[in-house]
């Protein structure tokens, strides 16, 4: 067996925690379970990761076996990694059979046409994601197995989500193979970015609960604020106000949990209001400014943001559109009429 | 009763009782709560000042999230003549003997202490350095 393949294989379940090393092992299922029997989990990292790359050897693994475990370690942990989104855009309407050898055959050739040094290793998950990994090279130097990029697509989606390596200058060459590959068009990166891959998914196949506005001429009944003390000697004077900041809440926010995105930045270049008397800025270019949210919990901190008394209800648009517009990068711009406002683009 | 600013809605005005104290809360690691304060002080009669006002201050126990100057706080409470308790909520022992005192208090300007009067506050607001 290759010594760099060893190598690899040991770093890679150096990083798996302990307890799960066995089970991945066996979703793996490169080693026999007669095997993972003589393993001995109860040692430390270091012995555990040897006595697994000498079973390897045993078994002669090659590189392709390798990324195979690496792919499985990424799914488990993949919201250590930071997600992009990517659109594709089909020229018509026609409704092609998707056939998964074929995709696996062109994305392969479309690469390797360009560039020889690749490493290409798929897996499919049951939620009709396919996992790709690749690994860069260049004409000169072998694949660097430690920085691959990894791509998840949903084939009955034009939607791909891409987790680039620190070497960006692949990146068109990688969505190239995905559009030929896919038999697409066209393919644009989206303003959307997130640690947690489900939530991406979330926002752009819709699945997290939405609100749809429902006209009624009276407020609902139905929005009580839950009172944390039943007591009823406790009277809460500003009560309405706290149901009118629950209602508004719950038709933009909808009543279930948010997609988890960590941070929403806007980048503003708009001109700087001030009092014309004050004299701040004498030239008139657009004040250029980047604005960061950040959180662990972005979607879920702005829907407290109100309810905690930390902000007016109801709260900007431009915090709220996020998922509906499922982006969380702004470029804000003065709108040019006679109303300057600012304006988003898209 | 509880309210986030003053003045109270007026539409539950007939559903008031009478109003014996009035305790202002600020949390010390707000300015902003010092600011709502400091409005809503504007909208009380000026009879309250006669011992039915007091203002506590919450939060003192995180020393390093402290946006407001306890100086500010008592010169508040010197310009309107009330005390100033501070207490931190997220000590049981201290929530339960700041609760404890405001009872007292309350049943003071209630009037349910024969002999002692809602005015007896203002007397022992005197700092001991003025004498």
């Amino acid at each position: 067996m290759d010594e760099t393949v060893a190598e690899y294989i040991r770093r890679t379940v150096l990083k798996i925690p302990r307890d799960e090393i066995k089970m991945m092992l066996q979703k793996w299922g490169f080693l026999s379970e007669a095997q993972l029997e003589t393993l001995n989990f109860h040692q430390t990292k270091d012995n555990i990761s040897q006595e697994v790359v000498q079973l390897c050897e045993e078994n002669s693994a090659d590189i392709k076996q390798a990324a195979v475990l690496d792919i499985i370690y990424n799914h488990i942990y993949q919201n250590k990694r930071m997600w992009s989104v990517y659109q594709m855009k089909k020229s018509g309407e026609e409704l092609e059979y998707f056939d998964i050898t074929d995709f696996r055959k062109k994305f392969k050739r479309r690469l390797r046409s360009a560039l020889k040094n690749v490493t290409i290793t798929f897996k499919e998950y049951e939620d009709n994601a396919i996992w790709i990994r690749v690994a860069w090279g260049t004409p000169y130097k072998p694949p660097n197995q430690y920085k691959p990029s990894y791509v998840v697509y949903h084939s009955q989606t034009p939607y791909v989500f891409i987790s680039a390596s620190v070497l960006k200058s692949n990146m068109p060459l990688l969505c190239q193979a995905l559009i030929v590959a896919s038999n697409y068009h066209d393919i644009r990166e989206m303003e959307l970015r997130s640690h947690s891959l489900n939530s991406l998914k979330d926002i752009v196949f819709k699945r997290y609960s939405q609100n749809f506005q429902t006209y009624t001429t009276k407020p609902l009944q139905g929005g009580k604020v839950e009172p944390e003390n039943a007591d009823i000697r406790i009277v809460q004077e500003n009560i309405k106000e706290k149901e009118r900041i629950h209602r508004l809440n719950q038709e933009v926010f909808g009543s279930g949990p948010q997609p988890k995105i960590e941070f929403a930045q806007y980048r503003l270049e708009t001109m700087f209001k001030s009092d014309p008397k004050m004299d701040v800025l004498d030239k008139k270019e657009p004040f250029r400014c980047l604005v960061k949210f950040s959180s662990p919990h972005l979607l879920e901190s702005l829907k407290s943001l109100a309810p905690a008394g930390m902000a007016d209800a109801p709260l900007s648009p431009l915090l709220t559109c996020i998922p509906h517009k499922a982006r969380n990068y702004f470029k804000i711009r003065e709108k040019k009429g006679l109303f300057p406002e600012s304006f988003v683009s898209p | 009763h509880l309210a986030t600013s003053l003045p109270l809605p007026s539409e539950r005005d007939h559903l008031r009782p009478r109003i014996d104290l009035v305790v202002f809360m600020i949390d010390i690691k707000s300015k902003y709560s010092l600011k709502n304060v400091e409005t809503s002080l504007a909208h009380v009669d000026a009879s309250f000042f006669l011992g039915k006002v007091c203002f506590l201050v919450t939060g003192v126990g995180r020393v390093n999230a402290c946006s407001i100057e306890t100086n500010a706080i008592c010169k508040l409470g010197e310009a309107y003549c009330s005390p100033v308790l501070f207490c931190e909520l997220e000590l049981e022992g201290i929530r339960v003997v700041t609760a404890q005192r405001l009872l007292r208090m309350l049943q003071i300007c209630a009037g349910h202490i024969p002999g002692v009067s809602a005015l007896s506050f203002v007397s022992l607001m005197r700092n001991s350095d003025d004498d």
